[in-house]
């Protein structure tokens, strides 16, 4: 009995094998030894060597001009694009949730950018929004049919690059919002609605009162993904403004550990792994802040 | 006195009865106002999306001289040209990367295939000692993200020497703790007794997976399989990381080779041309699948 018991558990673990393998290798390995090089000083790739131990890697990443600009790129994105997509998806769902004719047709055009490519589309929001010598582009002519002057979204003014930076932000992660809060809205049961209507309920109370409830489970789950998604933005910088975010002013701190890591800037994983580690910490931050407040707010 | 209240009262009724009408009239007004306003959103939003597509396609068939020449875009064109899509196949190895990213998405997707469902079977159908902790460490590394272990992982790779590598690029994207959840938990609704059954025919534990396992869950491995295709498809940072010879850049990181070094800055239509046969394969992936892409990725999807 015992020995077939073990030859089972045996059959078991071959089964996980692959699976424990290259978990192993390629998760459980890298993220210990991201803390070790996040620790190392003087790291160098090449002969792999380092003098020390100790905290200058954090501290030289913290004074960094670069990784500050990408912090606050990074902060502002967040804070702009996580409430503007979930409210306006919010809106969106709603009346897509309203209506019963052309429902399918709208859904299915929601949910199109969710399969394309980030960095190809990105090519065609630059042109949209692009400044050039013999064209002052699409955004451009729009905004002189209102009367207003040409901007250089992509190559001008912070607040422009930001501005296109966020859209085409939002314009991405649109679809799985909508997604979520349809799906949300139609698993709501329709007794409460009736029974609101029956009592002659306003259409605004019955949202307020059980619509916005029942789906706060869902809302706060799209805030969470929402904010942790937004702080690793990134291909959507470099399909907008190019590989060198750095000069263009719009790095983000996932784009500023890929460039300690590789690329003309690279070569300090050290760096690198301390930026990683201080994103981190970042997130998990405003995820714990985020269950907190959920304890309070949603109606489970 | 009661009489006149009576009249009174009949009086009120019969000056409300149309006023009855009046709101059901004014209510029905609001609901259409209401409706009307909720499509004009819809379409409105629907614009913003269908936009750009419309815009690359309509850039991708104008000739390189007609863009240029329009200081003002034109919304439409009267001489559509396919000499864009022929440069963007000539010019750049578009051919290439479109190759590249179809065996990187199959292969990695065939062997996540068979490492997830291993993994699956173990923890839904076997007995071992120490199951439920390493089900439980399993999961904890789904917290884990990305950008913490890809630093380590460019190392490994390099110091593997497979960097421009298929293996390189593969290896690292073959397993996914979520999928192996997703369908463990699949795995589970399957009767006992099926088991039971099996083992006293004789069959064997992988010919019972094989043979009964797969094919009652197959919805569930389509919609891993779809959701890991996109992923494929679509991933640019790793790529980027691990290649540096163009023989082994994938869509993404070509259309950025292409934006940066491709056709001559200028040569606009030819790039729209190579976004549009880049993103041309999803959709229409998509369109085919709407149903069972949309419920898995509320299902099992990110992005956003």
């Amino acid at each position: 009995m015992k020995k077939k018991w073990n030859s089972g558990s045996l059959k078991a673990w071959l089964y996980l094998l692959p699976a424990i393998l290259f978990l192993g290798v390629f998760m459980v390995y890298p993220l210990i030894d991201v803390f070790v090089y996040s620790f190392e000083e003087g790291y160098n790739s090449a002969s792999q060597t380092y003098y020390g131990v100790g905290t200058y890697n954090y501290s030289y990443v913290l004074h960094d001009p670069y990784f500050l600009q990408a912090v606050k790129n990074t902060f502002l994105l967040v804070i702009i694009t996580v409430p503007l997509s979930t409210g306006i998806a919010l809106l969106i769902s709603v009346g897509l949730h309203s209506v019963t004719p052309l429902r399918n047709l709208f859904q299915t055009v929601y949910f199109l950018p969710y399969v394309t490519n980030t960095l190809a589309v990105g090519l065609v929001f630059m042109i949209l929004f692009k400044k050039t010598a013999y064209s002052d582009g699409f955004i451009n002519l729009l905004i002189s049919w209102f009367g207003g002057s040409s901007v250089d979204f992509i190559d001008g003014p912070y607040w422009a690059k930001m501005f296109v930076l966020c859209f085409y932000t939002i314009w991405v992660v649109m679809p799985f919002k909508i997604l979520i809060l349809t799906g949300a809205l139609s698993s709501v049961n329709q007794e409460y609605y009736n029974a609101a209507r029956v009592d002659g309920t306003s259409k605004f109370r019955i949202f307020r009162r059980i619509t916005l409830p029942m789906i706060s489970p869902m809302i706060f789950y799209l805030v969470i993904t929402g904010f942790i998604g937004a702080f690793k933005a990134y291909s959507d910088a470099v399909a907008l403004f190019g590989t060198d975010l750095n000069a263009a002013g719009m790095n983000t701190i996932v784009g500023y550990v890929y460039d300690m890591l590789y690329g003309d800037s690279g070569g300090y994983p050290s760096y690198a792994s301390a930026a990683a580690i201080i994103l981190f910490a970042i997130v998990l931050t405003i995820t714990c802040i985020n269950l907190l407040a959920s304890n309070k707010k949603v109606h489970y | 006195m009661v009489e006149r209240k009576e009249k009174t009262q009949n009086r009120e009724r019969g000056s409300r009865e149309p006023d009855y009408g009046k709101i059901e009239k004014n209510a029905k007004a609001r609901q259409r106002t209401a409706s009307a306003a909720t499509y004009v959103l819809l379409t409105f939003w629907g614009m913003i999306v269908l936009f750009p597509f419309y815009w690359m396609i309509l850039t991708s068939v104008k000739s390189y001289s007609a863009y240029n020449s329009e200081y003002i875009p034109k919304f439409f064109t009267l001489s559509p040209t396919l000499q864009n899509y022929a440069d963007a196949f000539t010019t750049v190895p578009l051919g290439r990367y479109l190759l590249n990213t179809t065996i990187f998405t199959v292969v990695t997707t065939a062997i996540m295939l068979v490492v997830i469902t291993l993994a699956a079977f173990a923890f839904a159908r076997l007995e071992f000692r120490g199951k439920n902790v390493v089900f439980v460490l399993f999961l904890s590394l789904m917290m884990i993200p990305n950008e913490l272990v890809i630093i380590t992982n460019f190392v490994t790779i390099t110091n593997w020497d497979m960097r421009n590598t298929f293996p390189g690029l593969i290896l690292p994207s073959v397993t996914s703790v979520f999928y192996i959840y997703l369908l463990k938990e699949n795995f589970e609704q399957i009767p006992d007794s099926l088991y039971y059954a099996a083992k006293v025919d004789g069959t064997s534990d992988l010919k019972y997976l094989l043979k009964v396992m797969v094919p009652i869950s197959k919805p569930t491995l389509i919609t891993v399989t779809i959701l890991k295709v996109i992923e494929c498809w679509n991933s640019y940072v790793w790529p980027r990381l691990i290649t540096d010879d163009p023989h082994y850049f994938l869509v993404s990181n070509g259309i950025q080779e292409i934006r940066e070094n491709g056709f001559g800055r200028e040569n606009i239509p030819a790039m729209m041309a190579a976004v549009v046969v880049i993103s041309l394969p999803l959709i229409v992936l998509f369109l085919i699948f709407r149903n069972k892409i949309m419920e898995g990725v509320s299902r099992g999807g990110t992005k956003g």
